[in-house]
């Protein structure tokens, strides 16, 4: 039986990539976002290309009270409810340092929002004995750089999150993806110095599809990442607070 | 709105513009992005410089590629302007349908197409991409606006074929044609000169109808090569999906100096039999052949290449010869030279096709290229047939006036359109499409 996938960040480039992955496969997708024109537009390319149900919903990760329709909406379909968190925002490090109050909305965009949406969502993949849960976290968060700590502070709290609903929801019948996406090829990182072994949307969604099917815990992607965060990961501190990487 | 200032070249690589690029995945971000007076562009496969802006802004709209539906009793689909030939036969094919007109790479989006009024290999009997659009959706300083022919019949014509001087096409509604299986059956047979080639492109009854020429032949032999007659047909794709090659690095341009392109010309027409072959073949690689090797256009090397293609009237064969046998003595070495039979299909102002036959020609970018093609372009124009702008970068502003005879009532439809001048790119100014001199 086909699954229906709650996206979060449907706007995204990434999310659409994997809409459209999923829509070829048969699943349906509620498409969660603010940009409900973007929306509507995405949710007729996702039937267009073979999903059988495509509606845009209104979601914001930091107003909660927008979580509640989604999740009346999520059960009232059959079978499997699976949701996908592509949400998050990464605003310059410098325009934090000038108003550290930007802390808050990076952490409810990229942390406690979507924590929050998935906390009152893991009782119906408890309840259907199945679904999954994929949470894209980021390399950033598993060191902290100089260049957006605080982005990968939050991304880092989301995956401690998903490593612990994956231990509560696996109990249950259901499965939990952590996904640390490189450098991406998105509006985000558009016109940003420094990047570099960038990975088109399409070739992040492939692989997320695929550790979906396979069952995968974490995953890095383009699969490189996983290399090159292992060093990143194993260079002592000492060391690494001297570096501007 | 992000943009990112880069240098980018057309698919020739001899012309290169910097300025700022966006690229909008939202309508909301494209609306934003008109702040900045710029084309909109697709993915550059013009090869000169149509789709550069140099010094100034250039809207890239790959990411607006969504599908907005299908119809599958008429076949009728509704596609954002970013989305490619390519993606949309890859997925339309498998539900019996193809776009009407696919020009030879699958990278062209569908903004693209519309803007070059792209023609295909059946463009005798199908006529051109344009002709297969039943309405567009302009993005205007005041959101979008929906145009079609019926409705809006100047604008539309002017907006077909019209270098995106009417602004951005967000969206368009295509008219599909049916597709019975996943291949092509071809038949390909040798040709041995320039008159038998036209007289047999004259005789085809095929759907789709293309020939390659040895560019480099002369004397009884020129014109000579393989003409290549298909149908679409019904069954499953023959053999595995393949995986697209790269090139990796710009090739010294020496590799493709004359001797070997000689060697490869003359290889390729033994290739086939005297009695002809007939085979099945994937649809990708009937139509889009050179989408196999990515990027290939590096293997002209850092100063890349040119290509010249022209249409002649039915009349005008003996200038064809003429054209033909100037681009064999000049011995530059060209392995790529293309013939076709068009038919009168044409769907806006400044839209190439007229009937007749098309030649085109790549050329490295050595010194004597551009004077040669500047020279064949006057000889297309004196012979009453023109050149194809989504391919020129040389040609003289006077030549092309007198090559497109709506070319007044095109301006003055533009004019309407961006009477600022927003949308203007390298190349209409070069050849001052919007202003005469
Ligand atoms: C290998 C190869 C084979 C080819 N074969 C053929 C062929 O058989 N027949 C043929 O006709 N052509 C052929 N072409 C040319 C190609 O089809 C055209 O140049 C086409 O316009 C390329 O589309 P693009 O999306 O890359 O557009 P670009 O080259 O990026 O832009 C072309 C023009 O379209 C405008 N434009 C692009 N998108 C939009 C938009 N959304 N809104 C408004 N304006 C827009 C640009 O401003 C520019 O003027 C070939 C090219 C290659 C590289």
């Amino acid at each position: 039986m086909s699954e229906t996938w709650i996206i979060l960040g449907a706007s995204s480039s990434m999310a659409r990539a994997f809409v459209r992955a999923v829509a070829e496969r048969g699943d349906s997708v509620l498409l969660a976002g603010r940009d409900m024109d973007d929306m509507a537009r995405s949710a007729a390319d996702a039937r267009t290309r073979g999903a059988p149900l495509a509606e845009p919903v209104f979601f914001d990760a930091r107003k909660p009270d927008s979580f509640t329709p989604i999740l009346d909406r999520a059960q009232a379909v059959e079978g499997p409810v699976s949701a996908a968190v592509f949400v998050g925002s990464m605003p310059p490090q410098d325009e934090i340092d000038a108003d550290p109050g930007l802390i808050e909305g990076v952490v409810s965009d990229s942390f406690s929002g979507p924590a929050r949406f998935l906390q009152s969502f893991a009782p119906l993949i408890e309840a259907r004995g199945a679904g999954n849960v994929v949470g894209v976290a980021s390399v950033a968060g598993d060191r902290g750089r100089i260049g957006n700590y605080v982005y990968g502070a939050a991304k880092a709290g989301f995956a401690t999150y998903l490593s612990g609903l994956r231990n509560r929801l696996t109990r249950a019948g259901g499965h939990v993806v952590t996904v640390k996406p490189g450098f991406v090829d998105t509006a985000m990182t558009w016109g940003i110095e420094g990047m570099f072994l960038v990975a088109p949307p399409e070739a992040v969604a492939r692989d997320i599809l695929k550790a979906v099917e396979k069952k995968r815990n974490v995953i890095y992607t383009p699969i490189f990442w996983l290399g090159i965060m292992t060093i990143i990961r194993a260079i002592p501190e000492p060391i690494f607070k001297k570096m501007s990487i | 709105m992000q943009w990112k200032t880069a240098e980018y070249a057309g698919w020739g690589r001899a012309y290169r513009a910097h300025g700022p690029l966006a690229r909008p995945e939202r309508l909301s971000a494209l609306a934003a992005a008109l702040a900045e007076p710029g084309p909109a562009i697709g993915n550059r496969r013009s090869y000169g410089d149509a789709a550069l802006n140099d010094g100034g802004a250039a809207i890239e709209m790959t990411r607006l590629d969504r599908f907005l539906g299908f119809d599958a009793e008429t076949g009728t689909l509704d596609v954002e302007a970013g989305a490619t030939i390519g993606q949309i036969a890859e997925a339309f094919a498998p539900r019996g349908w193809l776009p009407a007109a696919m020009p030879g790479t699958g990278f062209a989006t569908v903004g693209g197409c519309i803007a070059n009024d792209v023609h295909g290999k059946n463009h005798h009997g199908a006529g051109s991409f344009g002709q297969h659009v039943t309405a567009l959706t302009l993005m205007t300083g005041n959101g979008p606006r929906e145009v079609t022919p019926e409705a809006d019949a100047a604008l539309f014509r002017a907006t077909v074929g019209g270098m995106g001087q009417t602004g951005p096409i967000v969206s368009a509604r295509l008219r599909l044609i049916p597709c019975p299986g996943q291949r092509v059956v071809v038949e390909e047979s040798r040709v041995p000169d320039l008159g038998t080639f036209l007289d047999r492109l004259d005789g085809s009854e095929a759907t789709y109808a293309v020939g390659w020429i040895d560019a480099l032949a002369r004397g009884k032999h020129l014109g000579r090569g393989i003409l290549e007659e298909a149908e679409l047909a019904e069954g499953p794709r023959p053999g595995p999906e393949k995986r697209a090659k790269s090139v990796p690095l710009d090739l010294p341009g020496a590799l493709l100096s004359w001797p070997v392109v000689k060697a490869f010309n003359a290889r390729y027409l033994r290739r086939i039999p005297d009695t002809g072959r007939r085979s099945k073949k994937q649809i990708n690689d009937f139509f889009f052949p050179l989408d196999a090797v990515h990027d290939w256009n590096r293997l002209y090397g850092k100063r890349g290449f040119h290509q010249f293609q022209c249409v002649v009237p039915v009349e005008a064969r003996d200038a064809l010869r003429e054209i033909l046998t100037r681009i064999a003595k000049s011995g530059l070495a060209s392995p790529l030279a293309v013939i076709k039979r068009m038919g009168p299909g044409r769907g806006g102002m400044m839209s190439f096709p007229m009937e007749g036959y098309t030649l085109a020609v790549d050329m490295p970018n050595r010194a004597k290229a551009a004077p040669l093609i500047a020279a064949l372009s006057r000889m297309a124009q004196e012979a009453g047939g023109r050149i194809y702008l989504a391919k020129d970068s040389v040609a003289e502003p006077a030549v092309v006036a007198a090559m497109y005879p709506e070319l007044d009532a095109w301006r003055a439809e533009v004019a309407k359109a961006d009477p600022e001048g927003r949308y203007q790119t390298d190349l209409v100014r070069r050849l001052q499409l919007r202003s005469p001199a």
